[in-house]
């Protein structure tokens, strides 16, 4: 059995506005994973968040934290999580060592200039510890804000969409702390807009649609059960349409152009029909120059579950 | 009890007073000067003395008075506002401490302030006119007492408030009339008996009254009262912070 580290049962919330964001979630978070949480504007992601770290009281359902109900035994539950909010919020004439060192004491931990220290370093905020966080860049107050976050050793961060508004390099550093973490023991939910991110960080993900909680499988499981692949051929002469009988159907189509064809299919079925298409293309006289195979994304695989949870709502 | 969290949500709000040192101190300084000059000077020509003390020295308690109120129910508003505002309370709801441990850091640093700024102005006004503090135990003990109901009084404003113009209704419509017509200038005994009689419901009276029997010895009601009605004014406010507890109003959604 796994260990977890956060179970979440029953959780609802409607707000005082009678908009209902969350739906009776049940959520278990393994201790050590990264956990990527996806879902579409407004589907309930930071409102969840809030539930698990005090920020929002739920209507109804529990949560445990390490074993500490989090409204019973906050002091204990909330000891162990770091959040990083999702909107940039921090003070704005501290400088930045004050503002880190004021979150630790929050937390109620005895100071430790070189805990701090090294936290600062590590996201390249060390050169910046004295100034005001006003004059810092975006990026930069993300940055505070996670090195707050982490301020008193939690063992459970909170990321609320980390990348938003950071530029590429500054996004690399962030994962490479991030990982690092990870491999210190730290448990990570995160939350992000790039899904090419949670595809490349997460260890499971979890996925999240008008307030309920529609997947969660391990990255490597879900891209695997639902991946599809795409075969391109690449023709040697262009085709006006695409010949009646050609073996393919519905999963073969045409470019604009007619100079490429796409077949897409499902790595996990009893055949694939690669062999037989390509029969069939051999008998049609069509010729081809070059092929590729590609693994649909995450992404894709995303759009078309919430896709599929909106129609299925429609109903 | 987290003890380190109420020491940094106090020494983060000390700091923040520091940074507007000037706006924290001077300005109270300057006004309570040119009172001085206002009232000591021009009327105070007029109106030797009040209860047989010196104008001038009469108004000090007053003075010191005023400055308390606002300045108490105006950082402690402001002191809580603001993380409302900017959204930076998600730091304090997400910590490990309760509502109580932020009502006595955020509560205690405005008393602080406020305390800090009634002595200066109990300091300057020495340089104007003599001062003679009776009762020095019990000219503190008001001083305390009153910063920290109104420091309460405050923080209860800023979490009710839910804009600027709502932060500055209580202070500016409520407490400066009641001040100013609560015998900060005057002793109640000079006005007609109608007056009197209105006066009384002001709450403030009993704050002013009791102060400056501490200094003189003088006062417009018995001292006993005047203590009474200032631990009553804190037993609501501490009533009124605990309901907030109760119901998480308006901290979280
Ligand atoms: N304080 C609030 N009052 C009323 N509705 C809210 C409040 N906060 C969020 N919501 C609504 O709840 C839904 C979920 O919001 P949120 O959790 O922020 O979504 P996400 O983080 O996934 O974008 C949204 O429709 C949002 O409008
Ligand atoms: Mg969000």
């Amino acid at each position: 059995m796994q260990d977890i580290i956060i179970a979440i049962s029953g959780l609802s919330k409607t707000y005082a506005t009678g908009f209902t964001a969350l739906k009776n979630v049940n959520l278990g978070i393994r201790r050590g994973e990264i956990f990527a949480l996806l879902g579409p504007n407004g589907a309930g992601k930071t409102t969840l968040i809030g539930v698990v770290c005090g920020t929002v009281n739920p209507s109804s359902g529990t949560v445990t934290v390490g074993g500490h109900d989090n409204v019973t035994d906050f002091r204990a539950a909330r000891e162990m999580i770091g959040l990083v909010p999702q909107e940039l919020t921090t003070d704005a004439f501290e400088s930045v060592w004050a503002t880190v060192c004021f979150s630790r004491g929050l937390f109620g931990k005895p100071k430790n200039p070189a805990y701090i220290e090294k936290i600062l370093r590590s996201l390249s905020l060390w050169e910046k510890r004295n100034d005001k966080i006003m004059t810092l860049s975006g990026g930069m107050k993300r940055r505070v804000l996670i090195a707050k976050a982490l301020s008193h050793e939690p063992q459970i961060l909170f990321l609320d969409e980390p990348t938003a508004g950071v530029d590429v390099e500054l996004r690399k550093g962030m994962w490479q702390v991030v990982r690092a973490l990870r491999a210190s023991g730290v448990t990570i939910i995160l939350t992000t807009h790039y899904i090419e991110e949670a595809e490349d960080m997460a260890d499971r993900i979890g996925v999240i649609s008008n307030g309920e909680i529609i997947l969660v499988e391990e990255k490597k499981e879900l891209m695997h059960k639902l991946g599809k692949k795409q075969l391109t051929l690449q023709l040697q002469e262009k085709l006006a349409a695409l010949p009646a009988g050609l073996f393919g159907g519905a999963q073969l189509s045409l470019s604009p152009d007619g100079d490429e064809l796409t077949y897409t299919y499902d790595t996990q079925a009893d055949r694939t029909g690669i062999t037989r298409l390509l029969a069939s293309l051999t008998e049609a006289g069509i010729r081809f120059k070059d092929l590729s195979t590609k693994q649909s994304s995450l992404e894709e695989i995303f759009v078309g579950l919430v896709h599929q949870d909106r129609n299925g709502a429609a109903k | 009890m987290n003890w380190r969290a109420v020491k940094a949500i106090y020494r983060f709000e000390m700091a923040r007073t520091g940074r507007t040192l000037f706006q924290s101190i001077l300005a109270p300084v300057i006004s309570t000067s040119l009172y001085f000059v206002v009232f000591g000077a021009a009327i105070g020509s007029r109106i030797t003395e009040m209860d047989g003390v010196d104008y001038g020295s009469f108004i000090v308690p007053g003075l010191i008075m005023l400055t308390l109120l606002m300045q108490s129910v105006m950082n402690a508003s402001f002191g809580i506002y603001f993380p409302k505002f900017t959204g930076t309370i998600y730091e304090l709801l997400s910590a490990p401490i309760s509502f109580i441990e932020i009502v006595i850091g955020y509560v205690g640093a405005a008393a602080t302030k406020s305390i800090i700024l009634g002595l200066i102005i109990l300091a300057t006004s020495w340089l104007f006119v003599p001062v003679r503090i009776a009762h020095p135990v019990w000219m503190i003990s008001f001083l305390v007492l009153t910063a920290v109901t109104f420091s309460l009084l405050g923080f209860i404003i800023g979490i009710w408030a839910d804009g600027f113009e709502k932060l500055q209704i209580v202070p500016l419509l409520i407490i400066t009339p009641l001040t100013f017509l609560g015998g900060a200038f005057y002793s109640v005994s000079v006005l007609p008996p109608f007056w009197q009689v209105v006066t009384f419901f002001n709450p403030i009276v009993y704050l002013i009254s009791g102060f400056r029997w501490s200094f003189y010895e003088v006062a417009d009601v018995n001292v006993a009262i005047s203590l009474g009605m200032t631990l009553a004014f804190l037993g609501a406010c501490i009533a009124m912070i605990w309901w907030i507890f109760r119901t998480g109003y308006r901290l979280k959604n």
